[in-house]
């Protein structure tokens, strides 16, 4: 064998870089890194197909019809005047449907033909034209009394024929709509950080237990600083998913040049879409990397996959709660909600995310990465010294050292209470 | 440093310490695991730390190495009170043995030595020189998974040596193998201490530490009641005499020990403090006919029993039976 070519120890970098090497490339050639990229196709296409059906459902049953049993001059006139309003008063005017054309001196019972459910009959126009009466709920027919005054006189032609042209000048946007479209594309960060952030956390901790199971991780905890395992670990699955953005984006990309206009988009964050997709980035690393770290400290206490679900469920649950408060404080910017948002590790990507798209200054961002990249750098040495605490308790067999588990733990100590 | 039966040169005594441990202390939910040990290990030596599953020897190790830090003493190994520090001079067996089951052969020896320290292209490089010069050269581009058992165990055992370490450290490398490759390995910790190499290993079998080790610390209840020379360690023992007499009573039977004891034709008994001299000229005037008459040296097995207790031998003897199922 040749000579010993080793010239010292590893820093704590160099030996996170041998793990990360590692992982990465295990991960990017294993069967489970292609269902991470068609990870999010499933909601996609659930989320359209599902938003789809509900559109159409909506369609049909959300349109209330008002009803008209008039005598049949009467009933045509309406018809013919909702003709020729509706396309000048558009969704203002509600669908119309004749029930009944009436002979003359022929009664109808409106409240009856309302109490028969007829498919969406919110309510019924009786009488003449000149003497409409309209028979609904209270709140129904207090909407509708415009719009039925208004048909009313339009069929008996006392509307005016003209109606001058009005000049349209659009502007680009309103101060209004501009608020309204960055509330939208800071909800859409934070969704998107938020669903890429559990798909990844979830996996660094199926990683770890794997590594338990293989038995490999005392190999690991012996040559290397458990920290070094745990940062070789997180940036392993961060660069996984570096590989899968890219490829999601490359898709998305190809996919609006094929469907062009076809595609919703965003309005334009505060602070530009560079600057904006950039602190994304950052975000989405610095979420990961703390949801990660707490979920590969959670998995160094479990043994097993039941161990490790088990364990993760509160956090997961946690981390949605956390996501909720970002997300109210979307709509609270400058709020007590929002700056307990940015001060909470775990919620203050997301809020810093969201506070990009409503507020151009910069400043807080570098505070905030400032916090999280302290926060994650006390996650993983507190994951690693649990770790060594609390795992690597004993050999692999015999008396006690067969209680390895955390539930084996409990259970031993409660056996040993109870005795 | 006293040399052993196993035919090795009997090594220098050195001044250098390859381990030098002082009261180490590990509790776990209020239990004591390894609760007090010394350990002194010489560059060079084969060090056994001997004793029954559940003593404290795993515990003990992880301590020495770093994966663990004892809640009271101090180490030092290889000259670095952090074991860390001198990770790439060390190599380690852990008794659970796991390597990825995806990786080729001689991936996970070049990974291991990437842990240590060593460059990948160099480790892929001696990870398949290894795996030929010892028999495994159609193994190189298999799988772990693809691997026996007993296969993906000495590739592990490649993995920790690849890197050329000062310090190898096995927990209870024999378990798990089969007789010739427990004599593989005997074969192998020999060479590795014949260059120099430090080597310790924990084990519950005493054969193994009795062929192998210049030393041995006996570990019984996370105490060490004996480190040293295993000759010392027999040397607790007072040698048995074994005699065998033509005449079987006389006048001569007033000068054998309180412990002696007829099995057989056999008189057997500890060698007297004064000696055998006086115990001959009794046999010879009293005519007793001597046929036969052996000094026979404790094994280190019945040191163990003397040494660690009762309890402990009989822990030991379940371990190995055990194993043997």
């Amino acid at each position: 064998m040749s000579s010993n070519k080793i010239n010292g120890r590893l820093s704590t970098w160099q030996a996170a870089y041998v793990i990360a090497r590692r992982d990465f490339t295990a991960i990017l050639f294993s069967r489970s890194f292609i269902f991470f990229l068609l990870g999010p196709l499933f909601p996609v296409l659930v989320g359209g197909f599902a938003g789809g059906i509900g559109q159409r459902v909506q369609a049909a049953a959300d349109r209330p019809v008002l009803g008209i049993a008039m005598q049949a001059a009467d009933a045509q006139a309406m018809r013919d005047a909702y003709d020729a309003l509706a396309p000048r008063v558009g969704e203002a005017l509600p669908e119309l449907s004749v029930l009944k054309q009436l002979k003359p001196g022929e009664a109808f019972d409106a409240q009856a033909a309302l109490a028969a459910k007829r498919a969406n009959m919110a309510a019924v126009v009786t009488g003449t034209l000149a003497a409409p009466r309209l028979t609904g709920t209270a709140e129904r027919i207090a909407e509708w009394q415009g719009p039925v005054s208004m048909l009313a006189a339009q069929a008996l032609d006392r509307a005016p024929r003209d109606y001058p042209a009005v000049a349209l000048a659009a502007t680009a946007s309103s101060t209004a709509q501009e608020h309204h479209g960055q509330v939208m594309t800071a909800q859409a960060g934070q969704l998107l950080l938020f669903l890429l952030t559990m798909l990844l956390a979830g996996m660094v901790l199926s990683n770890l237990v794997e590594e338990k199971a293989n038995k490999i991780i005392e190999i690991l905890a012996a040559a290397i600083p458990m920290d070094a395992v745990f940062l070789g670990k997180l940036f392993a699955m961060l660069a996984v998913s570096f590989v899968g953005i890219a490829v999601w984006a490359s898709a998305y990309g190809a996919f609006a040049l094929v469907a062009g206009n076809a595609m919703p988009v965003l309005p334009e964050p505060a602070v530009g879409w560079a600057l904006f997709i950039a602190l994304g980035v950052a975000y989405f690393a610095m979420a990961y990397l703390l949801i990660g770290s707490l979920f590969l400290a959670i998995g160094s206490m479990a043994s097993t996959v039941r161990e490790v679900q088990t364990l993760s469920m509160p956090a997961s649950f946690a981390q949605i709660v956390f996501f909720m408060l970002a997300a109210y404080a979307v709509a609270a910017p400058g709020s007590i909600y929002e700056w307990i948002a940015i001060a909470v590790p775990f919620s203050s990507p997301y809020a810093m995310l969201a506070r990009a798209a409503q507020s151009p200054a910069l400043w807080p961002h570098a505070a905030a990465f400032a916090w999280q990249v302290l926060c994650v750098a006390l996650l993983i040495r507190g994951g690693a010294r649990l770790f060594r605490t609390r795992v690597m308790k004993s050999g692999s067999s015999g008396g006690r050292a067969k209680q390895r588990g955390l539930f084996a733990r409990l259970s031993a100590k409660s056996a040993h209470a109870a005795a | 440093m006293a040399g052993n039966e196993s035919g090795m040169a009997t090594k220098p005594a050195t001044s250098s310490l390859a381990i030098e441990a002082r009261g180490l202390v590990k509790r776990f939910d209020g239990f004591t695991a390894v609760d007090g040990v010394d350990l002194t290990v010489a560059e060079g030596a084969i060090y056994g730390i001997l004793g029954p599953n559940g003593a404290g020897k795993t515990t003990t190790l992880r301590m020495l190495l770093g994966i663990i830090d004892p809640d009271e003493g101090t180490r030092r190994v290889l000259g670095a009170e952090r074991p860390h520090d001198v990770a790439h001079a060390i190599g380690y067996l852990p008794e659970e043995r796991g390597l990825y089951p995806s990786m080729k052969a001689y991936e996970a020896i070049a990974f291991v030595g990437a842990l240590r320290g060593l460059p990948l292209a160099e480790g892929r490089k001696r990870g398949k020189a290894l795996l030929e010069e010892h028999g495994l050269g159609y193994a190189v581009d298999r799988q772990i998974r693809q691997l026996s058992k007993g296969m993906a165990q000495q590739v592990q055992l490649l993995g920790t040596l690849v890197h050329e370490p000062q310090l190898v450290v096995f927990d209870e490398p024999f378990s798990g193998l089969d007789a010739i490759n427990q004599g593989k390995l005997e074969v192998m910790i020999r060479a590795l201490a014949a260059k120099g190499t430090t080597v310790i290993f924990s084990t519950h079998v005493i054969a193994h530490a009795e062929r192998l080790c210049d030393e041995v610390a006996i570990i019984a209840g996370g105490k060490v009641p004996f480190a040293g020379p295993v000759d010392v360690a027999r040397d607790r023992i007072r040698p048995q005499v074994r005699l065998e007499t033509r005449v079987q009573d006389g006048i001569w039977r007033g000068a054998l020990p309180a412990d002696a004891r007829h099995e057989g034709h056999y008189w057997l008994f500890s060698l007297p403090e004064s000696g055998v001299e006086p115990l001959l000229r009794a046999l010879i005037e009293g005519e007793a006919g001597i046929l036969s008459l052996s000094i026979e040296r404790a094994g280190l097995h019945d040191a163990f029993v003397h040494i660690a207790g009762e309890a402990a031998a009989r822990a030991l003897a379940e371990n190995n039976g055990e194993e043997a199922k």
